[in-house]
């Protein structure tokens, strides 16, 4: 029998978006430092969650810098590390990075920031593609439970789940909403 | 997360019977994943560091070998190639033997090609590493299968299909020899697609309508009328002699491909050929070079990606087992 969970709404679709579009309205206003011209930057977000995530954040960009800069996703699957203990996991898309990204400053946004696994596993995948001039972190949430030494340049919402908690990016169709999933026996 | 081991727990690839539509859907996903891969400056993934293929083939292969070896190593899987000529078969091992000391060297996945038909089945039972039929005596050959149905699923929207069912697809020439035709045909069939074998009747199994659902045509010409999808079979020289053929010249006048003969099949029909191509026999030059109606070059294309796809799904599902 498959587990049944409660989904606790976290953010509605419209605080979800407002969210992204602070985050959005943050790095236009303050980049960080040592920034390069926007002309160099390229957002990536990391399939499923963190590429509709940057597809939002890369929107709102564009239109407060008045241009557009060049969007990629990652799909991490092949970079994973648990083949040996969860087995293969569904591919979620194929990676689709049209640019150079040698030398540019890459904003690496993802959906919800928890063990740092997955953002682990972005970068290998990143660094196969050339060699950007910095990387910087975008969540939309930040859950705690680190198991690895990574830390976000930029938080939407910090939060600290009880304990069998998980907070998760729901997206139906157009809607996002995020919610606190709480597994019930 | 859902693991593709919900939709992948299978040990082996031992054929296309018995693969359900969703096993065959995981499969072909995970390769239209991995294919940009192989269109990278650094064409290498790290998803099988420390995972040993091995590659034992008993009959001459260069296409296919080599196809398993780059995807292994594409995936960072270590891959050893045996072949038959300089292993102890011919000092007189039996294959039993060979696999057991395979075996202890501890592999995660063979690779085996074998002349004799359903050998596979057998060695299954013996051994602890994942196994894939690279090609069976007249049996199977699941990886040729795979690799034309992602051709044929990528030329769907040419052919004014949303998906498999309904298409019509013939399968031509040497049909009695060949494991592409029937491994084919069989996934074919699973997802809904309607196959005909055209072929001369010394050439076509005896029970090919009931074992595997083809209507069967025994003049080109029918066979091709209305079909999307042209698979022309190698005429296996090899396996041939008088009793089949009356010669190779005849059957290239009444069963090779031309253009005259393409054009009795639908508009955009596409034309496929397993390689390797005996040209101006079962294929006319003109028809397998021309870019709008031939996909040969992109089923080796797709071939490596299915192969990667299948070590990947097969080194993972072991966690499960």
């Amino acid at each position: 029998m498959s587990p049944t969970f409660h989904d606790e709404q976290l953010l509605s679709p419209a605080e979800t978006l407002a969210l992204i579009d602070a985050l959005a309205a943050r790095l236009h206003a303050s980049p960080p430092p040592r920034s390069l011209p926007w002309e160099e930057w390229v957002v990536i977000g990391i399939r499923r969650g963190g590429a509709r995530v940057a597809e939002r954040l890369w929107e709102r960009l564009c239109q407060r810098l008045g241009q557009k800069i060049p969007i990629g996703f990652l799909d991490i699957t092949f970079y994973r590390d648990d083949l040996d203990t969860i087995g293969p996991n569904p591919v979620v898309g194929a990676t689709d990075l049209q640019m150079e990204i040698d030398d540019r400053q890459v904003i690496l946004v993802d959906d919800v920031l928890y063990t740092g696994r997955t953002i682990r596993a972005a970068m290998n995948a990143l660094f196969d593609y050339g060699r950007p001039e910095s990387v910087d972190l975008l969540v939309l949430v930040d859950r705690g439970g680190r198991q690895l030494p990574i830390q976000p340049h930029h938080v939407g919402l910090v939060i600290q789940p009880a304990e069998g908690e998980f907070i998760k990016l729901l997206d139906s169709g157009e809607k996002m909403h995020v919610v606190r999933r709480r597994l019930q026996e | 997360m859902r693991s593709a081991g919900t939709l992948w727990t299978r040990k082996h690839l031992l054929g296309m019977e018995g693969l359900s539509r969703e096993e065959i859907g995981a499969l072909l996903d995970t390769a239209v994943s991995l294919r940009e891969v192989n269109r990278r400056d650094i064409k290498k993934v790290p998803t099988l560091r420390g995972k040993t293929v091995i590659n034992l083939f008993y009959e001459n292969s260069t296409r296919t070998r080599t196809s398993f070896e780059l995807a292994g190593k594409r995936m960072s899987a270590d891959v050893v190639n045996m072949s038959v000529a300089s292993s102890s078969v011919k000092k007189g091992e039996t294959l039993l033997d060979t696999l057991a000391n395979l075996q202890a060297m501890n592999p995660d996945v063979v690779v085996i090609r074998h002349p004799e038909s359903g050998v596979l089945e057998f060695l299954a039972r013996h051994l602890d590493a994942a196994l894939v039929n690279a090609g069976d005596g007249r049996h199977e050959h699941p990886t040729q299968a795979l690799l034309d149905l992602l051709t044929i699923q990528d030329q769907l929207p040419l052919l004014g299909q949303s998906r498999f069912a309904g298409l019509v697809v013939a399968i031509c020439g040497d049909v009695l020899h060949s494991r592409v035709a029937r491994s084919n045909a069989i996934g074919l069939q699973t997802l809904g697609a309607e196959v005909r074998f055209v072929g001369p009747a010394t050439l076509m199994p005896s029970q090919a309508a009931e074992a595997f659902g083809a209507t069967v045509y025994h003049r080109l010409e029918e066979g091709l009328a209305g079909a999307q999808v042209v698979m022309m079979l190698r005429l296996q020289n090899e396996r041939m002699n008088s009793s089949y053929l009356p010669s190779v010249r005849e059957y290239a006048e009444f069963w090779g491909l031309n253009r005259a003969r393409l054009r009795q099949a639908a508009p955009n029909a596409i034309v496929m050929h397993p390689g390797p191509i005996n040209r101006g026999v079962e294929i006319a030059s003109d028809v397998a070079d021309d870019p709008e109606r031939s996909v040969i070059l992109e089923q080796v294309a797709n071939g490596l990606a299915v192969r990667m796809a299948a070590l990947y799904l097969l080194c993972g599902a072991g966690v499960r087992r």
